[in-house]
């Protein structure tokens, strides 16, 4: 079966390390806070000027001047910093976040990502997901594999304008762990009861298929 | 002799030579350290032509979008538009010209401009269309683009406490865009929450030094939250 939204937030999870420095985007990514194992020590780095995102404040502690860059109010964790938005893109940039997760409507086979705009219908900006691309080494794309419609999200190349070129490495959709490179999709892992048949249909890039392919543990 | 004090007590005062055509730089991100009053201010004075510099353009209601009705802005240079539904429409209808921007981009060029830095390459959106007429250049084997400083005729700035020369402390996320709009404009205005005397702040927490402020009025704020989150208090 497909995963859920909450199903693909626990996996990427397990892709987060101890003592790392994460940018989760807004929508999925934003659930894998939730699914942290509690022995590691993670930093979240919220682009509009925090490093050591707490959780959500109660009705008490809501504070106007401390939100994310999704514009909710959020706490601080322990060790947090505060600073402007050059220094925090600077840490983008700069390569200093050890993985990022952002969402996108279309990746290819040559690492390209689409995320940002539908021309003629959703025109609303990038915010800082250029910079978080073009920055970061280590980027997990979520998203799921295919429209409503049973279009492939997983093109030969991006249909829509790019948010940045040949900058992603893998993608975790509701189907399928993928790895890109040497311009084709490789198939690492497939979710439980999925099988690499139906992945396959779905997607329109190259996908490579070991004679193995393992389903994702949870 | 004012001296070193740039303490001004009306909003008239501190948007005086604000014309037609020129630029504004904004600090704030979404309706987060936006200088609400100082864009009340603008909204009363009926300024128009504007080329606003922000990361966002506000809501329909609040913050930069009050100017979108009067259409004080002609041009809006930012990284995120949503939330805002006049805004759509008038750039559907190519009545205001958007330049969008990424984010980190947009405030590398607000910290050039303020710091004599004509233009600078970033690997940020090389291959998508922010790089269309760009110059683009390799650097050890990775593509980047020249972007443009960005410089203001005007500033305007929310802090949380100012002394009366004009060194600044921002609050939480509410510094942003702030420190960076507050460098590049050729008039900086600032409104704070509190006015203290010089020597009152300790000049190791100074985010922003005086020497970028020309204007310091008082202001009194509504803070509007955009997304209101809560967990339930255990």
């Amino acid at each position: 079966m497909a995963l859920s939204r909450e199903q693909i937030a626990q996996r990427v999870a397990q892709e987060i390390q101890d003592g790392f420095y994460v940018n989760l985007g807004i929508g999925i990514p934003t659930l894998v806070a939730n699914y942290l194992p509690d022995d590691i020590e993670v930093m979240l780095q919220s682009e509009n000027g925090l490093l050591g995102m707490g959780q959500f404040p109660t009705e008490d502690e809501i504070d106007a001047d401390l939100i994310n860059a999704g514009k909710q109010t959020v706490t601080v964790a322990k060790g947090a910093s505060f600073f402007d938005s050059a220094e925090s893109f600077a840490m983008i940039r700069g390569g200093h976040v050890d993985l990022t997760v952002l969402g996108a409507f279309e990746v290819d086979v040559n690492g390209n990502i689409a995320s940002y705009m539908i021309p003629g219908k959703l025109i609303k900006g990038m915010g800082g997901a250029m910079d978080l691309v073009a920055g970061a080494e280590n980027i997990i794309v979520t998203m799921t594999h295919a429209s409503k419609h049973g279009q492939s999200k997983l093109l030969k190349q991006c249909s829509l304008p790019l948010t940045g070129k040949g900058c992603i490495k893998k993608v975790l959709t509701d189907l399928a762990f993928i790895e890109i490179k040497e311009g084709k999709f490789h198939l690492l892992e497939r979710a439980p009861g999925v099988s690499v048949e139906e992945i396959k249909r779905l997607t329109e890039g190259e996908l490579v298929v070991s004679d193995n392919v393992p389903e994702m543990q949870f | 002799m004012a001296g070193f004090d740039k303490v001004v007590s009306s909003y008239e005062q501190a948007m005086a030579g604000l014309e037609d055509n020129m630029t504004v730089i904004a600090g704030g991100f979404g309706l987060c350290g936006i200088p609400e009053n100082l864009i009340s201010e603008i909204k009363r004075r009926g300024t128009k032509g504007l080329t606003v510099v922000s990361n966002n353009c506000g809501v329909d209601d609040f913050g930069l979008g009050v100017l979108l009705p009067g259409r004080q802005i002609k041009k809006i240079i930012a990284s995120y538009v949503g939330e805002n539904a006049e805004f759509e429409r008038q750039m559907m209808a190519n009545e205001l010209k958007v330049e969008l921007t990424p984010q980190g981009t947009l405030a590398e060029k607000m910290r050039a401009g303020g710091a004599g830095i004509p233009a600078f390459f970033t690997a940020t959106g090389y291959g998508t269309p922010v790089a269309e007429g760009k110059e683009e250049r390799q650097f050890d084997g990775r593509h980047y683009i020249l972007e443009e400083a960005i410089k203001g005729d005007f500033a305007i700035v929310k802090a949380w406490k100012a002394d009366r020369y004009g060194n600044l402390i921002f609050r939480k996320t509410a510094r942003n865009f702030n420190p960076l709009a507050a460098t590049a404009g050729k008039i900086t205005v600032v409104e704070v929450e509190e006015i203290v005397e010089p020597g009152d702040l300790d000049p190791d927490q100074i985010h922003t030094p005086g020497i970028y402020v020309n204007r310091i009025i008082l202001g009194s704020f509504e803070k509007r939250i955009e997304q209101r989150t809560v967990r339930c208090a255990k």
